[in-house]
């Protein structure tokens, strides 16, 4: 007997459970087999690092879509990868709960500015942002870069603008902001590393 | 981390103080676990709490917070008088046999050369004697009275465990059986793990709490071994990696000392962090400094970076003095700081002394904010009721807020606190606009050169020619960073033995930083990491997790920091002649050509052990230090201080000494001074800590965290609630000198009364994690309270040992 995905629902919603239903020899065709595949079996799963403590635990993280160039992907799960030897799959209640951190209420989605003196919070484009940023930073060093100190040496430095540099970055990026900042002569740098 | 995660497995110890891993490391606490039921390995916890660490170790002490050092010069007197000690280590790795300077003095608790209108030390006596052939001099009988090991035995003497029991609280007999455990390691085949965290860092004499293990370890034997070392478990997934890069003012990558104003050119420059042997034949690699420098200069400034430029030297700004996190913001409240970038950083959060932080972050211009959430610091300017009261009409600061990706939404390369290097892919695109961290600080920059390009200003050249060379300007890709952070040759790279022989044909990507030269023929963004990208690719990507000997090196899984080496000094787990303590954790061992075994050898492959070359390569003294000579701030032995707010009314190793009561060479700003709480007023030690269910201010935005544990807390035992008629449940608020929070007491067994110096103790435990913003109950940032002092060395702030008073709110 054939029974499509509709009236096995309907089955099902009279009260009888699916296995009880295979084993009566009542079984349904292929349409079956979609009603029962699991989400995680049409995601992509990507190999990652928990971004909380130093451990550094292996995750495995679960992507709806293949990661076509036009498919945007949500992720739906993440877990230890037991690959890694440090973790071998297991995660901490910290990291069991990433999926809610990547999809928290209180994710930034776009540039804001709150203008001095103001309560409250105005979205601007990321172009205008630059710019304003850019132009406040160029005065800011023009007018208090020091090119050399009392005694004559020549120390090229600018420590009116000040920099904390995120821990949980990694390294590249790290890399490209120390590269970055020394090149302008900032000084007053420093990272969660050290509190 | 000497070791790494997977090897506490191999110890026969593991000794936890300053940090509770069980419930901050949960997952590499499992190799703790793993150790006690396969090698029968005990587990020691020293803290001021029963925590969940000590809720499954073998022995309990509980410690008055802050007085580690005085704990641990106790563990060094008992081990030296009870002859506790792994002798032919101590006599032939450690200094222990080097002649100190007679002018080095320690008296009344203050070593020579102390001022005290400066805070700080003049260390000329701090020295060893030095030979007229300049190397040191030695006594191999360890008698001489002016050797480290004669001058250390002096110095702990009065670490007796009555003296201990008095400071720490602790009572004699568990320090006494702790110190039994630790000196059953002393035996050559045996090994004691140390895993410690910010529960030591986060005190005024912090560095040299850590000292004092680091002594403790070469006394044992334990550096280099299986299953030995000192393993700093470290915070965020990348803390380690980020310091190694050198994202604060003191040193450039690969822990580079930073040119400051002294350093008028590179010839005093290069001089002054090129050191020579103090012993012969020794390996001294720091002499390969020049090689590190002008390669990064030249991954930095390319063509710019020459001989003819002194490679671009003048193009690196100069360090005028103290630049660390509180410096930055006591510059910021002084108004000489106009802006300000935090990137994934919440210092409103995560600094001590609320108020002067929000203070100092309203005099800014303008405030960057780079993060993928809405951090507390983002809103500092904003009225969230009595948790943040503030006026946003009288605060002029611009601030912009930026969206970023999180760690799911782009790739690249962590490493953690074990040093290993492992790549992460992408799995995501991040929410509506944001951006990755690299497009950021590529659109300022870009835009910055093309102004500068355009209309001049300020000393363009260091941002005009700095190298750019990215396939697409705008967005730097993780794979190109990371190429150029492991660097390439220019030129062929010759073999010095053999010239006709070329190690690295021009273009190639360097497979070692033996490959480095300084003549300008090779670039490195950061040499310890040579090697993560070599010829062969991505090394950091390898997932091969094959451990063939058993002891969980796992070579060839990412790429370990450096040279893919696993454990540091590991030349030091075999003896002179290179036969390892204990055969059956074989690391390393002479094969009568070369080293051989289980990691990449921490010593020249083919240095005979009859040439003496000692296993610490990094020190010109080719040993480890009992006696750190000029390199700690407060003095070359760790010293009990007091904290800067203590319950006591002096030091009791030095009571008629008001100098030598707290760290006498921490900077104390002014204000800042006046600001700490005396005992009269606020008669209880507080703590900070961390629970399980969360990640410092950064999980309260994650829901199902947030429904874990909901609400700030502090932590009381029975005896105080009982005291100041406190039950469970109760709202309870704590006030220091700098200000009060209001949360929920909670009454446990786990914080005991201390009996210290002839008087009762009591200890607040006070939770971090929780603030204004996120999917928690609103509430007080922690760190109103913690007062605005840090170590003397590296400036991380006090936060683990202040005073507070308790009441029903």
């Amino acid at each position: 007997m054939n029974v499509t995905r509709r009236q096995f629902f309907r089955v099902c919603a009279a009260g009888l459970g699916g296995s009880s239903i295979a084993m009566m020899g009542f079984s349904p065709t292929a349409a079956l087999a979609e009603v029962r595949a699991f989400k995680l079996a049409r995601a992509t799963e990507t190999r990652n690092t928990c971004p909380y403590c130093s451990v550094s635990c292996g995750v495995l993280i679960y992507t709806t879509g293949d990661k076509s160039k036009n498919a945007h992907g949500s992720i739906i799960h993440i877990e230890g990868d037991p690959d890694n030897p440090v973790n071998r799959g297991t995660l901490c209640p910290k990291g069991a709960g990433l999926k809610d951190m990547i999809h928290s209420a209180n994710r930034l989605k776009w540039p804001e500015v709150r203008e001095a003196g103001t309560a409250e919070w105005k979205r601007i484009s990321w172009s205008d942002a630059f710019d304003r940023i850019a132009k406040h930073m160029k005065a800011d060093r023009d007018a208090n870069f020091m090119a050399q100190n009392a005694d004559g040496v020549t120390v090229n430095r600018w420590t009116s603008t000040g920099y904390l540099a995120s821990s949980a970055a990694q390294n590249e990026v790290g890399y490209l902001t120390v590269k970055t900042l020394r090149a302008l002569g900032i000084t007053s740098l420093d990272t969660q590393a050290r509190i | 981390m000497t070791n790494h995660w997977v090897d506490i497995k191999n110890a026969d110890l593991v000794f936890v103080m300053g940090g509770n891993p069980a419930e901050a490391h949960p997952c590499g606490f499992k190799w703790v676990i793993e150790a006690k039921k396969t090698r029968k390995a005990k587990l020691v916890v020293v803290d001021p709490r029963f925590n969940r660490t000590a809720s499954v170790a073998d022995y309990y002490a509980p410690i008055r917070a802050g007085t580690d050092i005085a704990f641990l010069g106790g563990v060094i007197h008992y081990l030296l008088a009870n002859d506790k000690l792994h002798h032919d280590y101590v006599k032939a790795y450690t200094n222990a046999s080097f002649l100190v300077d007679p002018a080095f003095k320690f008296e009344d608790g203050i070593f020579s050369g102390y001022s005290e209108e400066k805070r700080s030390y003049g260390k000329d006596t701090w020295k060893y004697q030095l030979g007229e052939d300049g190397f040191a001099k030695v006594d191999d009988t360890l008698q001489d009275p002016q050797c480290v090991f004669q001058l250390m035995k002096a110095h702990y003497a009065r670490y007796t465990p009555d003296v201990v029991s008095k400071i720490t609280g602790t009572p004699k007999d568990a320090f006494l059986k702790v110190c039994e455990y630790i000196a059953d390691t002393a035996a050559p085949n045996k090994t004691m793990t140390n895993l410690y965290a910010l529960g030591w860092t986060e005190h005024s004499v912090g560095s040299q709490n850590i000292r004092c293990m680091a002594i403790i370890q070469l006394l044992l034997g334990n550096m280099g071994m299986a299953g030995g070392g000192i393993n700093a478990l470290r915070g965020h997934a990348n803390v380690q990696g980020i310091t190694d890069f050198a994202l604060y003012a003191q040193n450039l990558p690969g822990y580079m000392g930073a040119p400051g104003d002294a350093d008028k050119d590179l010839a005093t420059y290069l001089e002054k962090r090129t050191p020579k042997a103090l012993r012969p034949g020794q390996m001294n690699f720091p002499q390969n400094f020049p090689k590190w420098f002008v390669s990064l200069q030249k991954a930095w400034w390319g063509d710019a970076a020459t001989k003819e430029t002194d490679f671009a030297y003048a193009y690196l700004p100069k360090l005028a003095g103290a630049s660390d996190t509180l410096s930055i913001f006591n510059a910021m409240f002084e108004g000489k700081i106009n802006g300000f970038f935090c990137q994934g950083f919440n210092p409103l959060a995560s600094v001590p002394n609320k108020r002067k932080v929000g203070d100092a972050l309203a005099k800014l211009k303008y405030l960057v904010i780079m993060d993928p959430l809405a951090t507390d610091t983002s809103e500092f300017w904003k009225p969230h009721g009595e948790f943040n009261e503030v006026d946003p009409g009288k605060i002029q600061t611009e601030v912009f807020r930026l969206p970023t990706s999180l760690f799911a939404e782009n790739a690249g390369t962590f490493t953690n606190s074990g040093r290993v290097v492992q790549w992460r892919w992408k799995a995501a695109e991040a929410p509506g606009d944001s951006k990755d961290d690299t497009e950021i600080l590529a659109a300022l920059f870009l835009r910055l050169k093309d102004m500068y390009a355009k209309d001049g200003g300020a000393f363009p050249d260091p941002i005009l020619k700095l190298t750019w060379a990215y396939t697409q300007p705008a967005k730097p890709s993780p794979e190109e960073l990371l190429r150029e952070i492991n660097g390439k040759a220019l030129a062929d790279v010759l073999d010095p033995k053999d010239p006709t022989k070329v190690l690295a044909k021009a273009g190639e990507q360097l497979g070692t930083f033996a490959h480095l030269r300084d003549d300008g023929t090779t670039t490195c963004g950061n040499w310890i990491y040579c090697g993560v990208w070599s010829q062969a690719g991505n090394n950091s990507a390898r997932r091969d997790n094959s451990d063939p000997s058993g002891l969980g090196q796992t070579l060839n899984w990412g790429f370990a920091w450096p040279v893919n080496r696993r454990i540091l000094y590991n030349r030091a787990s075999a003896d002179l002649a290179g036969k390892p303590w204990d055969p059956k954790r074989t690391v390393l061992k002479w094969a009568g050509d070369k080293w051989v075994g289980n990691d990449v050898p921490d010593m020249r492959p083919d240095a005979k052990p009859e040439e003496n070359v000692m296993p610490f390569i990094m020190n010109p003294e080719g040993v480890g230090r009992l006696f750190s000579r000029e390199l700690m701030a407060e003095g070359p032995f760790p010293e009990h201080y007091e904290p800067f707010e203590t319950p006591l009314d002096a030091n009791p190793l030095h009571p008629k000494n008001p100098k030598a009561t707290s760290n006498p060479a921490a900077r104390v700003y002014k204000g800042d001074m006046e600001a700490f709480g005396k005992a009269k007023d606020f008669p209880y030690v507080a703590t900070t800590y961390r629970l399980t269910e969360h990640f410092h201010y950064w999980t309260k935005q994650s829901l199902i965290n947030a429904i874990m544990q909901p609400e700030q807390f502090v932590e009381i035992g029975e005896e105080l609630a009982k005291e100041k008629g406190i039950v469970a449940g109760d709202k309870v608020k704590v006030r220091s000198n700098r200000g009060f929070i209001r949360a929920v007491a909670v009454v446990t067994k786990r914080i005991k009364a201390l009996e210290v110096d002839g008087r009762k103790v009591h200890t607040v435990g006070i939770p971090i994690h929780f603030g204004f913003k996120g999917a928690t109950k609103p509430g007080f940032l922690t760190n109103t309270l913690t007062p605005f002092v840090g170590d003397a060395n590296v400036q991380t702030p006090e936060y683990k040992a202040f005073l507070v008073n308790i009441e029903k709110a």
